[in-house]
């Protein structure tokens, strides 16, 4: 078991980077040897790892090795898909995620999801955050408005699309696209945000726009960003957790504060990954 | 592959370019000549008389009116009962079966057997269950119901095509908003299947409207104006059929009643891809 230490790092190492003080070290999603399934082929294997409150949590590791798979047990999103088991435990909150009887509707507002792909509803710029909102129960016209205005602030867009509300959402581009679909999960004030891949598909410029965004999102939201971007976990993440596959299989292999992993990591695989000779 | 490379097309190329496009030619001079041939024998008995009277002399003159009539209704009870059951099915198929299920691939296999069988046998089928065993006799509703269970395989399949074309990443990203399976169905696959429903809805119909052989055992040849869905009703092929084989003389009305069933059947296609191309990008933008 590697939970993130509550203790202070003593570590003489300068630190990556200035922190602001989000972190309160207080675990807010609890894996406790969590495995998953596709049919008979396991993605992962007894993942065991603590999310802390209001920090940004990267995780890293090669393609296949199961990052993607981890975070959508974290939501349930894997019960859409057939055949997909998902064994082990998952607290959110207090609450048991994969116990049946969890409403996933109101388990998926609490945790929202960016995926690696910007995939916007094929409706207006508008109706992209109108329509989730509306689905859970908010119907004044006022108070939409303003709900879409400030999701849209946000991130960033309200100035760029202000005056094309209406027009489809498909005609943005990639970066714009991808802040949107940001706004439409932010828009429903969701507690923890999942984040895979989020800029793999943008341009270094919008690649930019959206990290700095996701930055302004610590301390207000717990989040857990998938990223293939060594330098960008480097610079964004408190926390980092290393996934290897070993013996056919995904593998936590490390997990601790961003300066632990990237400064003074302990395990070989992640001393080769973090240095940029493996993965 | 080499040839591609070499500066001048190779003799094989230059056969199979003539061929390709020979037979292209050949395709499109048939159609040609047989709307030619109907629009030449047909277009100077078309009047609004035409279409609004009677027949009188068993079709050699008077009109196509009650016909028409006929032929709207029964083609209204088709798609009356083939939407919704065309689009329920293809939901459940695409949306809550695998492709591996047992249910699934009896589903399928039986609409792909059922979207072959001659419409001659459905024709039959159609006489004995909806006429004699449920009693409803020669009837629009008879022929309707019989063109119904005609339409359907095509109807789910491409509508069920439609669905399955519907990128993943909406419905992840539907899920993972917290929206319900329901709301992502109406508001979201919905729509983006109208397509494929269209697609469907224009080779049913034109099947449908079409069809001679399931209707004359199951609507049957009353040329009346008919007053109810119980009534029997001639359909426009039905007509035509009778027109040229049994009527002698009645020639020149065939050809103007093919003529009109050749126009429904361009307007149908085309109104259909104007309505794909203009109404449905709005709408989608627009839920
Ligand atoms: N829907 C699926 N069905 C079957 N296998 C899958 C599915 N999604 C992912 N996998 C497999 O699970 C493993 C982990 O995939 P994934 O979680 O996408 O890894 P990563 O995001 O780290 O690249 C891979 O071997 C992949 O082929
Ligand atoms: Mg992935």
């Amino acid at each position: 078991m590697k939970p993130f230490s509550a203790t202070p790092d003593t570590q003489p190492w300068a630190p990556l980077e200035q922190r602001p003080a989000c972190c309160v070290p207080k675990p807010f999603i609890e894996v406790e040897q969590l495995s998953l399934h596709y049919g008979q082929k396991p993605a992962f294997h007894g993942v065991t790892l603590a999310i802390n409150q209001g920090c940004i949590t990267a995780i890293v590791g090669p393609s296949g090795c199961g990052k993607t798979s981890f975070l959508t047990s974290l939501n349930r999103l894997t019960d859409l898909i057939a055949g997909c088991r998902v064994e082990g435990r998952i607290h959110l909150d207090g609450l048991d995620v994969l116990a049946p009887q969890t409403d996933v509707i109101h388990l998926r507002r609490r945790v929202g999801m960016i995926f690696q792909k910007p995939n916007p509803f094929p409706l207006s710029i508008r109706k992209n955050l109108e329509f989730p909102l509306r689905e859970h129960g908010l119907r004044d016209r006022e108070r939409l408005a303003g709900a879409i205005e400030t999701g849209l602030r946000d991130v960033g867009l309200w100035d760029e699309v202000k005056d094309r509300l209406d027009s489809p959402a498909l005609a943005l581009s990639g970066g714009q696209q991808q802040r949107l679909c940001m706004a439409r999960a932010l828009v429903l004030a969701p507690e923890v945000l999942l984040m895979d891949e989020p800029c793999s598909a943008l341009d270094p410029l919008s690649s930019g726009i959206v990290e700095d965004l996701i930055v302004s999102l610590r301390s207000r939201y717990t989040v857990l960003i998938v990223t293939h971007n060594l330098a960008q976990a480097r610079r964004i993440a408190d926390y980092a957790a290393l996934f290897w596959t070993q013996n056919g299989t995904g593998r936590l292999i490390e997990a601790g504060t961003a300066k632990h992993i990237f400064g003074t990591p302990h395990e070989p695989l992640t001393v080769a990954y973090v240095s940029g000779m493996r993965g | 592959m080499l040839n591609t490379l070499e500066p001048h097309p190779g003799g094989w190329e230059r056969l199979a370019t003539t061929f390709v496009w020979s037979a292209a030619a050949l395709v499109t001079a048939t159609f040609c000549w047989l709307l030619g041939d109907i629009i030449w024998h047909g277009l100077s008995h078309i009047s609004w008389a035409f279409l609004t009277t009677p027949p009188r002399n068993a079709g050699r003159e008077g009109g196509i009116g009650p016909i028409l009539v006929s032929t709207l209704l029964i083609l209204g009870v088709c798609l009356g009962v083939a939407v919704p059951l065309g689009v329920g099915t293809a939901v459940l198929l695409a949306e809550f079966t695998t492709d591996t299920s047992l249910f699934g691939r009896l589903t399928r296999r039986s609409l792909d057997v059922l979207s072959g069988v001659p419409s001659i046998v459905f024709g039959l089928f159609g006489n004995a269950f909806f006429c004699k065993t449920l009693g409803l006799g020669f009837s629009i509703l008879s022929g309707g119901l019989t063109l119904a269970c005609m339409v359907l395989p095509i109807l789910i399949r491409s509508t069920e095509e439609g669905f399955r074309t519907v990128p993943t990443g909406y419905r992840l990203s539907a899920a993972a908003l917290g929206l319900s399976r329901t709301t992502t169905l109406l508001y979201l696959l919905l729509p983006a299947a109208v397509p494929g429903l269209l697609v469907g809805l224009v080779l049913g119909v034109g099947r449908a409207i079409a069809e001679t052989a399931a209707l004359i055992f199951t609507s049957g040849y009353v040329d009346r104006m008919p007053q109810s869905l119980l009534d029997s009703g001639r359909a426009l092929s039905v007509h035509i059929f009778d027109l040229s084989m049994n009527v002698s003389g009645g020639d020149s009305h065939a050809y103007a009643s093919a003529l009109v069933l050749i126009f429904a059947l361009l307007a149908i296609n085309g109104a259909t891809s104007w309505l794909t191309k203009h109404w449905l990008s709005r709408r989608i933008v627009t839920v």
